[in-house]
Parts: C-alpha cells; sequence; structure tokens
C-alpha cells in the first residue's frame, strides 16, 4: 500500500510577483508504507516545500497529493485528520516548545486528538520513554533543559500522536555524534516497532546511508533520484555534482575502483566496507 | 613557536545559578594560540568548547585565571573594543548575524562604526567580499542567499574589521555540504592567503582533519591537543567521550583490529585508499 503519493505536484511561491519561484515542479512520488526514507537535496532544491505537502501544510499550486490513497485537498477530505496522521518534527523544533512542562508539552498534540485523559498519558509515557526521557524530566519546565534534551521532548510531541507517517527535517542538526547516533537509533526503533513510514531530511549522508532504506534525491524542484540506498549512493559521481556529498568511506572506494580493484560499487556503510576489504582479502570479519 | 595571540591560562569559569551557585564549565583549562595557526576545537554539546570560544574576544571572562588576546587582558572591561577589533567571532546561524537589506551594507556596518572614512570603508568592503569570493553579490539582498553565501557575508563582515583573528563557532553547522565545502574554503584561504588565525568550533571530524592543530574538550577540560594526525589517532578515546573520527581513520583502525598491515594516522580519503591499495596488493599476508 503506498503510504505517500504525488501525481504532477508543483508549488510557486510568490506567484504574480516578480519573486515567483516553483520550489517543487511536477514532482511524481510514490513511497510505500513502512519504507525509511531518506531525503537529501542541496539548499533551495525544494526538500521543505515537497514535505510541507505531504500533512496539508502546503496547498498544491496544481498537481495532486495522496496520502493512503485519500486526495489531501479533494472536498471532503477532513484534512484535520491528516495532521495528526502525518507528523512533521520541523527543523530546530525545541523552538517550538512552549508548555509549563515537559509533559504537557508532549501532551498538546493526543489532548487535541481529543483522547481520553488515560490514552493521552499512555501516549505521552511511551513517547518520552522512546526517546529516552525519564520520568521526572516530565514535570519539569521544557526550558531548564539541555539543547539534546529538548530536541527529544520536541520529537516525543510528535511521536505522542502515534503518526502512521513521521517526517523529520534535519532532526540532528547541531547535535554532536553521540546526540546524532542516540537520536537517529530512538527513531529506528520507533520505525521498527511501528512500522510506520518515516521520511528523514538530512545533509549528513553518514546517517543516512547508516539508517535509510531508500533514498530520495531532489535536485532543482525535481526528483533526481529514488531508489534503494545502495543503487543511489552507487552513483556517487552524480550525487558529488549536485552539490551534495556521499560518506566519505564511499569516496575512498571510488577511489580504489579507479585503480582497478574490484570492489563493490555501492559501499556504504563502515561495516560494509570493513567487510568488502576482507572480503578481497579472503579474509572473514571477526566480529561484524 | 611563532608569537602568541592568545593565551589563556588556567581559566576557570561557571553559568550563575540560583542561590548564588554556579555551574562549573571550564575546570582549569590553559592553551596558548600562535599567531597565524589554523586551530580546531572539538567537543561534544555541553563539553565546555563553546563557553571556552566566548572567552577568546570577551563576551565571557574568567571566574579565575586569565585570558590575553593580542597582549591585552579581558578583565580590562575599557579595552573590550580593542580586543574585538583583533578578534571577530561567527556564529552559527548566518541569519542572527546579518542586519541589513543589501550584503555591501552589512559588511560595511562595522568599519561603519569605527568611524572610517567612505574610501577606507569601500576599498574594505570590496577586500572582505572578494576574500570569500562573494563580491559579485554585494548588491544582493541577504535573504536571496543561500546558507553557505549568507554565512560568507557573515565572515566578510568580521574580515572587514580587520582582525588578526576569527573564532568560528559551529559556523557549518545549518549548511548543506555544498554550504560546508565554501565556508572552509574562504576559512582556509583567508588563514593561509593573510595569516589570519582560525579557531573553528565543529562537530564535523572531516572539517577538524584540516586544521594544523586540533584541540579536544571533555567536560570543561582539555583531552587531548595536537596535529589532526596525532589526536585522530587516539580512535578509542575519542569514541569514549562521544566523538567521532573521519571515516578514513575509522575505517583503517577497524581493519587494523582485524588484524591488517595498515599505518596509522590516516587522515585522509585519498591516503585511506592508498593504504588500502597497497594493502590489498600485498593480498592476504598483509593481514594476520
Amino acid at each position: 500500500m503506498l503510504a505517500i503519493k504525488t501525481e504532477g505536484l508543483t508549488y510557486t511561491y510568490s506567484v504574480g510577483t516578480p519573486f515567483e519561484k516553483t520550489a517543487v515542479d511536477h514532482i511524481n512520488l510514490e513511497i510505500e508504507q513502512g519504507e525509511f526514507v531518506g531525503v537529501i537535496g542541496h539548499t533551495g532544491s525544494g526538500k521543505s516545500t515537497l514535505i510541507q505537502h505531504f500533512n496539508g501544510l502546503l496547498k498544491p499550486t496544481s498537481g495532486r497529493v495522496l496520502i493512503h490513497g485519500t486526495d489531501l485537498w479533494a472536498k471532503d477530505t477532513d484534512r484535520r485528520a491528516f495532521r495528526f496522521k502525518v507528523g512533521l518534527v520541523f527543523q530546530y523544533p525545541e523552538y517550538q516548545l512552549f508548555e509549563e512542562t515537559v509533559y504537557k508539552d508532549i501532551a498538546f498534540g493526543p489532548v487535541n486528538m481529543g483522547l481520553s485523559a488515560e490514552q493521552v498519558d499512555q501516549q505521552v509515557r511511551e513517547a518520552a520513554a522512546f526517546v529516552g526521557l525519564r520520568e521526572e524530566i516530565l514535570q519539569k519546565s521544557p526550558f531548564e533543559l539541555s539543547g539534546g534534551q529538548k530536541r527529544r521532548v520536541a520529537i516525543a510531541g510528535v511521536l505522542a500522536m502515534n503518526p502512521d507517517i513521521l517526517i523529520l527535517d534535519e532532526p540532528t542538526a547541531g547535535l554532536d555524534p553521540k546526540g546524532r547516533e542516540k537520536v537517529l537509533g530512538e527513531i529506528k526503533a520507533y520505525h521498527k516497532k511501528r512500522g510506520n513510514t518515516v521520511l528523514l531530511v538530512s545533509h549528513s549522508m553518514e546517517d543516512i546511508a547508516r539508517y535509510a532504506h531508500k533514498v530520495l534525491v531532489l535536485n532543482r524542484a525535481g526528483v533526481m533520484m529514488y531508489d534503494d540506498t545502495a543503487a543511489v549512493f552507487s552513483r556517487a559521481e552524480e550525487i558529488w555534482k549536485g552539490g551534495l556529498s556521499v560518506p566519505q568511506v564511499t569516496r575512498i572506494f571510488s577511489l580504489l575502483r579507479e585503480q582497478g580493484f574490484p570492489v563493490n560499487e555501492s559501499v556504504y556503510t563502515m561495516d560494509f566496507a570493513v567487510q568488502e576489504i576482507l572480503r578481497l582479502l579472503g579474509k572473514e570479519a571477526s566480529h561484524a | 613557536m611563532g608569537k602568541e595571540i592568545i593565551e589563556a591560562q588556567n581559566v576557570v569559569f561557571g553559568y550563575p545559578l540560583e542561590g548564588g551557585r554556579k555551574s562549573p564549565v571550564l575546570r582549569d583549562v590553559s592553551l596558548s594560540v600562535a599567531e597565524g595557526s589554523f586551530i580546531a576545537v572539538l567537543g561534544h554539546n555541553g563539553s565546555g568548547k563553546s563557553t571556552f570560544a566566548k572567552h577568546f574576544n570577551g563576551i565571557l571572562t574568567p571566574d579565575s585565571g586569565t585570558v590575553t588576546v593580542c597582549g591585552i587582558d579581558t578583565a580590562q572591561e575599557d579595552r573590550l573594543y580593542d580586543i574585538r577589533r583583533q578578534a571577530g567571532m561567527v556564529f552559527q546561524n548566518p541569519d542572527n548575524q546579518i542586519v541589513a537589506t543589501i550584503v555591501e551594507e552589512d559588511v560595511a556596518f562595522g568599519p561603519e562604526n569605527l568611524g572610517l572614512l567612505p574610501d577606507e570603508i569601500r576599498r574594505r568592503v570590496d577586500k572582505a567580499l572578494t576574500a570569500v569570493g562573494m563580491a559579485e553579490y554585494m548588491h544582493h539582498a541577504p535573504h536571496q542567499l543561500s546558507g553557505g553565501q549568507k554565512q560568507r557575508v557573515a565572515i566578510a563582515g568580521v574580515i572587514a574589521m580587520t582582525p588578526r583573528c576569527i573564532i568560528l563557532d559551529e559556523p557549518t553547522a545549518m549548511l548543506d555540504p555544498q554550504g560546508r565545502r565554501e565556508v572552509m574554503e574562504a576559512i582556509k584561504k583567508l588563514n593561509q592567503e593573510q595569516g589570519i588565525t582560525i579557531i573553528l568550533i565543529t562537530h564535523y571530524m572531516e572539517e577538524a582533519a584540516q586544521a594544523d592543530r586540533v584541540v579536544v574538550m571533555n567536560d570543561g577540560r582539555i583531552l587531548l591537543d595536537g596535529t589532526p594526525r596525532e589526536v585522530f589517532s587516539h580512535v578509542q578515546e575519542l569514541k569514549d567521550v562521544g566523538l567521532d573520527v573521519p571515516q578514513a581513520t575509522e575505517l583503517c583502525w577497524r581493519l587494523r583490529q582485524e588484524g591488517c598491515n595498515l599505518p596509522e594516522g590516516i587522515l585522509t580519503e585519498e591516503e585511506c585508499a592508498q593504504a588500502l591499495a597497497q594493502l590489498l596488493e600485498v593480498g592476504p599476508h598483509a593481514c594476520h
């Protein structure tokens, strides 16, 4: 079943002014339910504009957006319901915290869904646990927390709505390597347990390589590639020319291939790289 | 060593808490920065690196210990303007640092406040924008620029003050790979061609690898200090404090653990590819 489908999706900012700009240009896309998709593209490639269509924050200038088969902008569609089905975590979401306590902030979404107090409580606690927030933090003011904790509170606020589709716009920007791994690990665990669809927008190719099954590459308001992670990173040169990068291990293996070594075309994670070298040497990895 | 431009001696600093107590952030840190050097400072979120950097142009002053910049003690409040003309600072978010509506006016803001003559301001603005490769955008509005371009304008604004030292606090955290490359090129050029001392705080290990010296902070202290080769050879120690090493370094380290005969101190993808090529040519005997 398709989670997201777009047909000729086009969005133009400031129509009829000298600043008119088409940010998303005739995009046709089909994302299956349960996928973990990495979304990459340079600044201005249309990533943020595209994802804001998936929960109806933006209305297409032309074309259609279908979520689980329902046209978001059809006359009788209850768009409000899709704001809960499709959870969107913006960049630097910690700036959007506003409640007196962490608990209330996470509960904001579920309360607005009209859930019972019991159900709200359960979802808040589950979401908090997923992102590793301890019980005692729930009664604190979000403004007393560290940057990394605030970020996790903001993510928990979206997880607490149990969205079928979870979209995160650079959830790890500004975090240190350990913080990045933690947040992404939590999202991966959530994805595994719930089997929901995840779209992860990131400038970190290493993170995308490690966590995503599929990668969507946007370039100049259109889709440049949408394929399995291995297939996408095997086209390193094109990605590089599009102003993006590939993981450093991928570049190392490109250099080896140029020198004539028969290495796999799509080495994109550290584990894969270690195994590939050992395979060529006729050795088994001791703990991979 | 050449002349020291910044000297921090036994710096202790804490942010005030309620009840007059302080939360210790820097615990006895000493560092000498040679004029003309390019230093990268690494550390996880909360390690004290940004707090330390804010001591380098007198935004913060130590609770005990001393910091001198170009021979001026930062505790001398009446000399703050002199200090800030010598040591400029660039922050993470370019949008928070740009004040004018036209690029050249933004870069002129500092020199105008110095009360310079119009001819001199013009000369400095042109030179600064050329140095960061943004001269052709001087009549553009900042909001029409990409993140990397905006950050280069912010750097030009600092250069127009003709500082001897520039401190950059995660200047690439919000940028895409292309923007990161542009900013790193601009920084290296300023260091190499104009001899400006650079202190770069970053979470990107590949950026730190391009510096002459890497300082790693942990829990308010300096944990490691040396050339990138020396520092990144401490793979396990860095991982223990939540940091990474460049993937080129990690790949060789992992393969050494598998018994492969690879040199230490590999930093770049070219070095890594070359070392792996040699390993593969030797074949299975290269590992035990």
